[in-house]
């Protein structure tokens, strides 16, 4: 395995840490929009407040890095997806910020209509972001991605059955992520009505991607034979493994576990992340560029590699500090000092007030 | 419609949704432009306000004082959400080193690369010991709390190295050599971190950083101070920072006075452009202002003061001073007026805010106090808006400085944009969104500066651990009252 195989292996690491945290984000940004009126909506969008609160938008760090690496190591690679996937790249951009600027804003706004403006906006967001960001992996799949300035079609690229389910699924496994960690952290907090809330939400959203991922694939099987035999060939015990993880999961979220059921989660996601890998190996681009022949000098894939180590060995031990102390309840919202009034929920607050 | 018209608006039409190279070069510019000069006012607070709040932190510790301490806790909710805005606008900087500059990206991405994935971590690390500071005012022991903050100005120092790093590669490209096929090889990615330019472009803007927040914080308080309240909150308010930017002024004068004669040497066609000489030569006057006649090579308007730019530029003057017909014109920067015009407004602005701290360290030596002139006080409460203008003056100096070239002398802006898109539309409507979120922000900031005003007097008595009810209790009645 040479260092640029290992510099892709890092890749798909960090898409499976952003897979695990942003992607949960827009999966509860997604429940926020859909929780209904003000009233009604309360409870729901107060709990996924204060569940995402703590790590804001530090989760797109992941993604940054991805980024990064993918252009420090694959820089041919990253132009062409850049050029070819203009349109959907630069709105899943826009969809980052418009989410994460909205989302502080409606946590500090002083009026409601404020933070009702914001928590459209916030939803929104939550929602564009991972679709275009899965049809881009879908134009990846579909092979629709050549190697040169633009060279496939700007619009047609991500466009397609394949790229707008493999979109439609990232969405689905979100909102699913989400609502998983969602039954456990209301679990935590005694909330036995929001437990069930969010229990039943994980259920339907594990089944809508089970259904979409099946219509994934055979759209691949239709779009780009050679992918969908690599993925059903080389990348069929992963693509069993998320199967049964998701399965089981449903299965224990239905019989209320909670024991488990975000590990279940995080695996089936993880595995649908490394089924992707796994088929397009060796290909940046498939079926036209290899990782060996994008790759960038190879003193650079050695630090590229170094720093990554570095990364996890710096972020991943303060992340245990941060969840520890958030876990013993030494870190907690700052009600005094930030805006609504705690225990309320940031749209809740004013209730009266138009 | 006429046909001439209708000819007119084919082409126009055409052009929108073929845009393709060079039509692409202005957009991408202006977006690429827009979104950085957003984004570099969310920088300096993100990078040099930890520090501010620790110090006022440590004070509020180290002499138990309950007004430092609110203070500490209030700068860290509105370094909050600007680090938070700043965050994704961050994010979206990373799309576009690709969406606009895969020429860039592409060719010399494993050259000049690594720094930015040393900011990944450095953000990583940031964001995570920010929440940990924020949300742990409350429950956390007053010294622990204090030392799980003490590394976020560190953090954050080391993830502007980084991004001034990659930034002074492309203006003293190095760790590479061009191959006979145009494209980068014998690659040293640590020649390109620790290029010519490092040097001087990192305190350069560090201390830049640490004007911009001091100044701007300390004005918000001198604003408050003017309008009479005048008690030891809005005193302690303007005296923390204010003393910050005031230790970091006089360094600035002498770095950024290096790092122009820097430039001389580095860059003398970006010095020739910031200084308007038109024709090398020793004995170079200074001009201020005027306008750059680019088809004819020649200055108008403008005061000029005999020698003095030979003298700045090597102590005497006969130093000779490469101008801009040096090089062919399409070699020169594409608007010399801005790039002069934004160094003069740079220069003039830390003359004056040098100016303003001497006032201060002589009045502060004398009374130990603020100034009492209302002069000061309104030249105090401008200083942060100020220090914004010289920053981006200054970004402006650097980058439209150094065009046509995107990466100083081996890579043309006209061949690293992308050839893709139609970038007048994503522009436009980034442009939209940013102006969205920076109305937000600011709305945020101040509905929070007005709650503070609200409790300030039950809050100040309560700086550490409140018990929750209370602290509920008095955000409800700052929601109440009208």
């Amino acid at each position: 395995m040479s260092a640029a195989d290992g510099v892709a292996v890092a890749l798909i690491v960090g898409v499976t840490l952003y897979a695990w945290t942003g992607v949960a984000d827009f999966g509860a940004g997604f429940w926020d929009l859909v929780a209904g009126g003000r009233e009604r909506g309360e409870r729901p969008r107060a709990l996924i407040d204060s569940a995402i609160g703590t790590v804001w938008e530090a989760n797109h760090v992941w993604l940054v890095f991805c980024i990064i690496v993918c252009w420090t190591a694959f820089g041919a690679a990253f132009a062409s997806i850049m050029t070819t996937l203009f349109i959907p790249l630069t709105l899943a951009a826009l969809g980052i910020v418009l989410r994460g600027s909205s989302f502080v804003f409606r946590k500090n706004a002083a009026r409601a209509r404020q933070r009702h403006v914001a928590g459209w906006a916030f939803g929104l967001g939550s929602l564009v972001t991972p679709f275009f960001l899965g049809a881009t992996v879908g134009a990846l799949l579909a092979g629709r991605v050549p190697e040169g300035d633009a060279a496939g079609d700007r619009l047609t690229s991500w466009w397609n059955p394949t790229s707008v389910l493999v979109g439609l699924l990232a969405v689905a496994l979100g909102a699913f992520l989400a609502a998983v960690y969602l039954v456990v952290e209301a679990d935590h907090r005694g909330e036995r009505d929001l437990h069930d809330y969010f229990r039943i939400r994980a259920l339907a959203a594990g089944t809508v991607a089970v259904l979409v991922g099946i219509g994934a694939v055979v759209a691949l099987r239709v779009d780009e034979r050679r992918m969908y035999d690599r993925v059903t060939g080389r990348g069929l015990a992963l693509l069993i493994v998320a199967s049964v993880a998701l399965v089981v999961t449903l299965v224990l979220v239905a019989r209320r576990a909670t024991r488990g059921v975000r590990v279940g989660a995080a695996l089936a996601v993880g595995s649908l992340v490394w089924t992707w890998g796994v088929s397009q190996y060796p290909y940046l681009l498939p079926f036209d560029l290899t990782i060996d022949d994008g790759a960038g000098a190879a003193v650079t894939m050695r630090w590229i590699l170094v720093w990554f180590l570095i990364a996890l060995v710096t972020a991943v031990p303060a992340l245990i500090l941060l969840y520890v102390l958030e876990q013993r309840g030494e870190i907690a919202e700052d009600a005094g000092e930030t805006g609504p009034v705690e225990g309320l929920g940031a749209t809740a607050a004013e209730p009266g007030r138009q | 419609m006429s046909s001439e018209g209708s000819a007119v608006l084919m082409t126009w039409v055409t052009w929108w949704l073929l845009a393709s190279d060079p039509a692409q070069l202005v957009p991408a510019r202006s977006q690429m432009a827009f979104t950085l000069a957003f984004h570099i006012i969310l920088v300096p607070i993100g990078v040099a306000l930890p520090a501010i709040m620790l110090i006022a932190n440590y004070k509020g510790l180290r002499r138990n004082d309950a007004v430092a301490l609110t203070l500490a806790r209030r700068w860290s909710h509105a370094a909050a959400v600007t680090f938070a805005v700043g965050a994704v606008t961050g994010t979206v900087l990373s799309f576009e080193m690709g969406l606009l500059w895969p020429g860039l990206t592409g060719k010399y991405g494993d050259v000049f690369g690594l720094p930015f994935q040393i900011e990944a971590i450095a953000f990583m690390l940031e964001a995570i010991l920010i929440a940990i500071y924020i949300y742990g005012w409350k429950r956390l022991r007053p010294w622990t709390h204090f030392w799980l903050g003490f590394p976020i100005p560190f953090v954050a120092i080391a993830g502007a190295f980084a991004i001034i790093s990659a930034n002074s590669w492309m203006n003293q490209p190095a760790g590479f050599t061009l191959g006979s096929d145009g494209r980068p090889t014998d690659i040293d990615p640590w020649g390109a971190i620790f290029n010519a330019a490092l040097p001087y472009e990192l305190p350069h803007f560090l201390l830049a950083a640490y004007m911009a927040a001091g100044f701007t914080v300390a004005s918000i308080y001198v604003v408050g101070w003017l309008r009479g309240r005048r008690d030891r909150y809005h005193r302690l308010g303007i005296l923390i920072p204010f003393t910050v930017a005031a230790i970091a002024t006089p360094i600035q004068m002498i770095v950024g006075d290096t790092t122009a004669r820097q430039v001389y040497h580095d860059q003398p066609v970006k010095f020739a452009a910031m200084e308007v000489v038109t024709e090398s030569g020793s004995d170079q006057p200074e001009v201020f202002f005027g306008r750059y006649d680019s088809d004819d090579n020649t200055v108008s308007g403008g005061i000029s003061i005999p020698g003095l730019n030979s003298i700045l530029a090597g102590f005497s003057r006969d130093t000779e001073v490469q101008g801009l017909d040096s090089v062919d014109r399409g070699d020169r920067p594409s608007n010399v007026t801005l790039v002069h015009w934004a160094f003069d407004i740079m220069v003039g602005i830390g003359t004056l805010l040098l100016g303003l701290v001497a006032w201060f360290a002589i009045a502060y030596w004398r009374r130990r106090d603020i100034p009492k002139s209302r002069l000061f006080l309104w030249a105090a409460a401008s200083a942060g808006v100020l220090t914004y203008i010289a920053i981006e003056c200054g970004w402006i100096v650097t980058e439209v400085g150094r065009q046509p070239w995107i990466v100083y002398n081996t890579e043309r802006t006209t061949d690293a944009v992308t050839t893709s898109g139609n970038i007048w539309v994503s522009f436009t409507v980034i442009a939209v969104v940013y102006v969205a979120i920076g109305i937000g922000t600011i709305r945020v900031l101040r509905a929070m500066s007005r709650r503070w005003h609200r409790q300030e007097a039950d809050d100040a008595s309560v700086p550490y651990g409140p018990p929750a009810a209370l602290d509920s209790e008095l955000a409800a009645v700052g929601e109440d009252s009208p």
